[in-house]
């Protein structure tokens, strides 16, 4: 709890949400999903974080806006070890841990070269056969893809 | 069933398929009636495969059905670039079902998904051909009066042909079906499938020698080893001729054995087989089309 007071308040936000613990690397898929790109309101973002649990890790602060648990398990995928804390006057009200959705729409890039998402105009759409081990299996060529070669679009 | 796409074979039920194979019956008893005269049928080969066309075009025509589309790509509008999307909407436009067949690994499933026209899958790459594992269904359920409780041996390639892993998932669905699966090192069945295999309750058993399972298999699905599966050459070589089916290896097999083949062979079953009553494939090939038949019917709703 120490180390989290300190960070917030290098640049604390009155309301909003924290979304913490964004594995190395993933900040900007997560503001992507998350649409934060356009978003008008302030955001900080951070990347290359010391982090004890994971060694480097990302973090996104955004100003007046809060998540309902559907945005939030879209960045499960990319981000499943993120936390989402929600700020009220400069207190954390909630903290909730991203849920592993049973599907995935778009994000996900199909790995088999000779399926229609990469040849037609098809958005992509994912089933998660293994929640644990991050494994998807394609509803069109219905291939079945490891974690390790999961990329996204 | 009616209106539904059928895509891969796990679109239906088992209690779906036994009714698909149970109105195939009634088509083989009579398979000319003129039911889909009202109707035109797409028949939309992306890429050729004569053998599956011929079959969907049999069963339309001798149902008194139309049939339009093309044979393969390079004389369509597909040539010009034009997307599978726009080519199923107006498709659509102008018949009541879509037969397909596209080199590319969910085509169908997209097609399915534009609008309300059936798709009937005839191949997408290697991933399903769901009418294949029907008609191989129809043929275990008919020559051996039911689809629990047997041997049944795949030989040859099992880590590529999708005939084999389709007929494995949907033979799983079956009473104490016992997996006897005989292939190269190179070209087993691959974990996935054997994994469902054990989800569902059953078992298998892998070797190498087909001699080794022809005197207790009621069922010998024979498949063809290409030369291209083979990283090594020399592989293949050492290989190729100890997966070939002589009609003197079938001396001790049980009566009730069948010999099923997806068809086009090449040199897998010696033509010595061909006589033997044990020799099940051209009817087999013949069964596609009452398989087929029923199919369509329970799609547009006939049946
Ligand atoms: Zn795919």
């Amino acid at each position: 709890m120490n180390t989290k007071k300190k960070e917030l308040k290098v640049s604390a936000i009155a309301n909003g949400t924290v979304i913490d613990h964004i594995p190395q690397g993933h900040v900007s898929k997560v503001m992507n999903i998350l649409n934060l790109e356009n978003f008008e309101d302030q955001i900080y973002f951070g990347a290359n974080l010391d982090s004890k649990k994971y060694g480097k890790k990302g973090i996104i602060k955004v100003s007046n806006r809060y998540f309902k648990d559907s945005e939030i398990n879209k960045i499960a995928i990319v981000a499943p070890t993120a936390t989402m804390i929600e700020i009220k006057d400069y207190e954390v009200i909630k903290k909730t841990s991203v849920k592993i959705p049973d599907e995935v729409i778009g994000i996900v890039k199909c790995f088999n070269p000779k399926c229609v998402t990469n040849h037609e105009n098809v958005i992509t759409r994912f089933t998660i056969i293994d929640k644990e081990n991050l494994k998807v299996k394609c509803h069109y060529c219905e291939k079945i893809t490891k974690k390790e070669h999961i990329e996204f679009l | 069933m009616k209106n539904r796409s059928l895509i891969s074979i796990n679109d239906y039920s088992k209690e779906e398929l036994l009714k698909i194979l149970k109105i195939a019956e009634e088509f083989e008893a009579n398979p000319r009636q003129k039911i889909l005269s009202n109707y035109v049928i797409a028949s939309l080969f992306f890429e050729p495969s004569t053998r599956t066309r011929l079959s969907f075009e049999s069963a339309i025509n001798q149902l008194g059905g139309r049939v339009i589309g093309f044979t393969d790509s390079s004389s369509s509008s597909v040539k010009k670039g034009e997307s599978l999307r726009d080519t199923i909407e107006t498709v659509s436009l102008y018949s009541d079902l879509i037969v397909m067949r596209h080199p590319i690994e969910g085509s169908a499933r997209f097609a399915s998904e534009i609008n309300d026209t059936p798709i009937i899958n005839a191949g997408d790459g290697a991933n399903q051909h769901p009418t294949q594992c029907l008609l191989d269904m129809y043929s275990i359920q008919k020559t051996q009066g039911t689809l629990d409780n047997l041997d049944i041996a795949f030989v040859g390639d099992l880590k590529y042909g999708r005939t084999v892993h389709s007929l494995v998932i949907a033979m799983s669905m079956f009473k104490n079906t016992r997996f006897h699966l005989v292939s190269p090192e190179e070209l087993k069945l691959p974990r996935a499938v054997k994994e469902f295999i054990l989800s569902s309750g059953l078992t298998y058993e892998q070797y190498t020698d087909i001699n080794a399972v022809i005197e207790k298999v009621d069922i010998l699905y024979m498949t063809r080893i290409q030369a291209e599966r083979f990283a090594d050459p020399i592989e293949y070589e050492k290989v190729k001729n100890s997966y070939i089916l002589e009609n003197s290896m079938l001396e001790n097999s049980k009566d009730n054995l069948r010999i099923l083949h997806p068809l086009p062979r090449v040199n897998e079953i010696n033509e010595d087989v061909d006589t033997n009553d044990k020799a099940y494939y051209f009817q087999q090939a013949q069964n596609g089309v009452f398989v087929r038949q029923a199919l369509l019917a329970s799609i547009l709703g006939l049946r």
